[in-house]
């Protein structure tokens, strides 16, 4: 059967023997760094050190292919729209103009705006690397526990937690559900009119709306009977205590988020790295 | 009794909002500290709804109207909530799939805890020590998704019993067990109240598997009154499971055909307490003797073959090896084995949603592999378990229909073939009613009729009559072996012994994907290998063709069945 999608992978490494908190944290801290700074050096900097822990947590390539895809699509759509809706943003930030493609009207290629798109899809490329191993390899209620420990309250912690757990029993059924209607006479290609095709969606999710609200009523009632929110707090039986190896990849964080502020003040004296003057 | 009570019923009733009537009636009733009490009755009987008095859900979670007192520990219940409830009264739902709540064993045994802040050294000693006594220690760190129906319930119980409750409550807790883990169940049940002073409550209406351990009393409820408050061997001996259609005990039933006078004092309550004198094995042995043993008259029509199937979900982890079998035209049959053993795959490859990595299956003798899950559902039809995953229409004529909607018949034929099934199905006075309004066993039909209207020679189904009181049951079966009769052949994928024993003279037995037998039911209820293969158990009639001197058990059990079907035809 398919893995679902964000489904935390059972494996020994360095990354899955953190504990979540510090994973949550680090995720937080890294992405902070990269977002503050538009400095291309630093950035790739990161990214190379993202694929690194990429490396290392033992993600195969297969498992974040899906993923991969998406992402490539949403920045390259990202990068053509800030070009078309502002072309020369680059010169507007870099405060030269270079052009180095003409084009119709004034949608000129400057060097300035492209490299400025470069850099920004750079900044998304280094971080989502981070996510996935984030979500990878952190199970629901290790999730659960670090959301609560930053300040979530622990109820929608556990939602979110629980809603990932149940992904792939409903994944199962929407199987289930699918092949009984494909029995039932569903015509399952694409080649329907989008009228059908809307019909034969409502076909599955009714009964899977059902079956799934059974679901919910259950574990409702399991949880009451075991005292779910009976007070303002709860503690996690999954929370680790931090070990030196979290200590270690937090301070990694930490001076990495450290060096690039201290590159954009005293270096570039700007969020902006200028290749241009 | 000396003891005092622990739970206090006193003209007590409710009402659901939702409802028009009571649910439960002037229900008076006293439970000792220690005392290990089965509620029984059938569906509908308000058993569950006391269940929900007792442990809060009521009126926490389901709203209605109280009146009368319930006292647990002395202090009226309507003055706790559920939390406080919870630390007297320990609650084992009975599906132990859906109330997994965390994520591994520990986690989920650790919940109650969790909740109430206990520190975390503190909270790994208590769930290793109540693991140990549950036996699941060695399985802490293991998902729900690795762990059998028996390890989850364990878990379940474990959950419960890390606030050291008084009261154990469990709410059938055999419903989604097949009958080796049940019997497991009940046997962890009866040494929980041997080694602690706490109190039991068991809500089910299979009264034969609780019964395979002692219990004080029975109480018997019916139309949401309490009809009986009674020891197990005066519940057997009197009228009121045939009154109240709770199955008897099988060996009751086969003493009762034999002309054996059931009373008090030869302890029928228990099979292992049941005294048989010479007289009563006398008689049992010619009742025996004087059955005539049916004739299964069978067609020649080959309708399924399968032959050297192979089957892998995943690279090199194959579910099914090499298996192969025939059915021929108008059989009903059962497809039985553990969880996992491969029976649902089998069926998944019969209707073509998962393809065969190796084999053959003929249908009528054509090699089927070319023809899509559309074509194949027009000769082979499967009914799921759970109905709500089938019903996909508001009206029940669209949802009969729409099979034939998808393949474009004309709308005249539609009409005549959906009111032909409607009137098979016994659903005809309800065509045009919206398909919530029906009960679970009116769903099940719909389900049924929406799949025969394609006119399929062949009805696969899944766990047809799951969590059904006898009642109910019988009702399904029934209906079934009424379709079966006229022609249909039909395959049974199931748990349950009865069913084997009193519709399908085949059954066919998977383990770890492989068919380790093919045989009459008869034969494979008595054969102590197939039936621990397979987590069966021994049926009572075997045991009792045992005490009465019978040879050879097997014989003994298919006259059974032929006598239990000549009395039924009747």
């Amino acid at each position: 059967m398919r893995i679902g999608l964000f489904t935390a992978q059972k494996a020994d490494s360095f990354v899955h023997r953190l504990s979540g908190i510090t994973k949550l944290i680090c995720f937080l801290v890294l992405t902070g760094a990269v977002m503050f700074s538009y400095d291309i050096r630093v950035i790739i900097c990161v990214m190379v050190f993202s694929f690194i822990v990429l490396k290392i947590s033992k993600i195969t390539f297969s498992q974040i292919k899906l993923m991969l895809i998406y992402v490539v699509i949403f920045l390259a759509v990202n990068a053509m729209l800030t070009f078309f809706f502002a072309p020369g943003y680059g010169t507007e930030i870099y405060g030269t103009r270079h052009v180095f493609l003409k084009l119709f009207g004034n949608y000129d290629v400057t060097s300035e705006t492209l490299f400025f798109i470069v850099t920004k899809f750079m900044k998304y490329a280094s971080v989502i690397p981070l996510g996935m191993i984030f979500l990878l390899t952190t199970d629901p209620s290790e999730l659960a526990s670090s959301l609560n420990a930053i300040g979530v309250h622990y109820k929608a912690a556990f939602a979110f937690a629980l809603t990932l757990r149940y992904f792939p029993d409903i994944q199962r059924d929407y199987k289930d559900i699918s092949q009984a209607q494909q029995a039932r006479g569903l015509e399952m290609s694409n080649k329907a009119k989008f009228w059908d095709r809307f019909k034969r969606a409502l076909s599955i999710i009714l009964p899977l709306i059902l079956s799934t609200l059974d679901r919910i009523e259950t574990i409702t009632n399991a949880m009451d009977l075991r005292g779910f929110g009976k007070f303002k707090k709860r503690t996690w039986y999954r929370r680790r205590k931090l070990t030196k190896e979290d200590i270690f990849a937090l301070l990694i964080s930490l001076v990495i988020l450290t060096a690039t502020i201290i590159i954009s003040v005293f270096i570039n004296h700007s969020r902006f790295y200028n290749p241009f003057i | 009794m000396d003891k005092k009570p622990i739970i206090v019923f006193r003209d007590f009733s409710f009402q659901y909002f939702s409802q028009s009537q009571p649910t439960l009636h002037d229900i008076n009733l006293e439970i000792y500290q220690g005392e290990k009490i089965m509620i029984a009755g059938p569906s509908g009987s308000g058993k569950s709804t006391l269940g929900h008095c007792l442990n809060g859900l009521i009126p926490f979670s389901y709203k209605g109207e109280i009146k009368g007192s319930l006292k647990i520990n002395d202090i009226e219940s309507s003055e706790q909530n559920i939390f406080k409830l919870s630390k007297s009264i320990g609650t084992v739902l009975q599906d132990a799939d859906g109330q997994f709540i965390g994520l591994s064993v520990g986690e989920d045994i650790a919940f109650s805890m969790e909740n109430d802040c206990v520190a975390l050294p503190e909270m790994k000693k208590r769930v290793d020590e109540v693991a140990k006594m549950v036996d699941m220690d060695r399985w802490l760190s293991s998902s729900p998704y690795e762990l059998s129906g028996g390890q989850k319930q364990r878990t379940e119980l474990a959950g419960v019993m890390i606030d050291d409750v008084d009261i154990l409550l469990f709410d059938e807790p055999l419903a989604n067990l097949d009958p080796a883990t049940g019997k497991q169940a009940i046997e962890i049940i009866h040494d929980i109240h041997e080694e602690s002073d706490k109190t039991i409550i068991i809500i089910e209406h299979r009264l034969e598997d609780v019964l395979h351990r002692r219990v004080d009393r029975i109480i018997v409820l019916d139309e949401g009154r309490i009809i009986a408050d009674i020891d197990s061997h005066s519940l057997v001996s009197s009228d009121i499971l045939i009154k109240t259609g709770i199955r008897e005990p099988l060996y009751i039933t086969a003493l009762k055909y034999a002309g054996i006078d059931i009373n008090k004092r030869l302890k029928p309550g228990y099979i292992s307490t049941l005294t048989i004198n010479e007289k009563t094995k006398k008689k049992v042995q010619t009742w025996y003797k004087s059955i005539k043993k049916q004739e299964h008259a069978k067609s020649n029509t080959l309708i399924l073959e399968m032959k050297g199937i192979s089957f892998s979900y995943v690279k090199d982890k194959e579910v099914l090896h090499d298996i192969g079998f025939e059915i021929t035209e108008g059989e009903m049959l059962s497809l039985i084995g553990r969880n996992g053993a491969g029976k649902s795959t089998i069926a998944k490859l019969l209707c073509g949603f998962e393809k065969e990595g190796k084999g053959k299956i003929y249908y009528l003798s054509d090699d089927i592999a070319d023809k899509s899950i559309k074509e194949r559902a027009e000769r082979i039809g499967f009914v799921m378990q759970n109905p709500n995953q089938m019903l996909s229409q508001p009206m029940i004529y669209d949802e009969v229909a729409l099979g034939l909607k998808l393949r474009q018949v004309s709308e005249e034929e539609i009409k005549i073939r959906v009111k032909k099934v409607l009137d098979i199905c016994g659903l005809a006075p309800f065509t045009n009613w919206p398909v919530s309004a029906l009960s679970y066993g009116q769903k099940k039909r719909v389900t049924i009729a929406s799949i025969l209207v394609l006119d399929p020679k062949v009805l696969i189904l899944d766990e047809p009559t799951a969590g059904q009181d006898y009642r109910h049951y019988t009702e399904i079966m029934e209906f079934l072996l009424k379709i079966n009769k006229t022609g249909v052949t039909v395959i049974l994928i199931t748990h349950d012994m009865h069913l084997m024993l009193e519709y399908t003279p085949r059954s066919i037995v998977l383990t770890d994907g492989n068919l380790i037998s093919d045989t009459l039911a008869s034969v494979v209820l008595t054969s102590p290998d197939i039936i621990d293969a397979a987590n069966l158990k021994e049926t009572s009639l075997y045991q009792l063709a045992q005490m009465t001197g019978i040879e050879d058990e097997t014989s003994f059990v298919q006259c059974f069945i032929d006598y239990e079907r000549q009395v039924k035809a009747k």
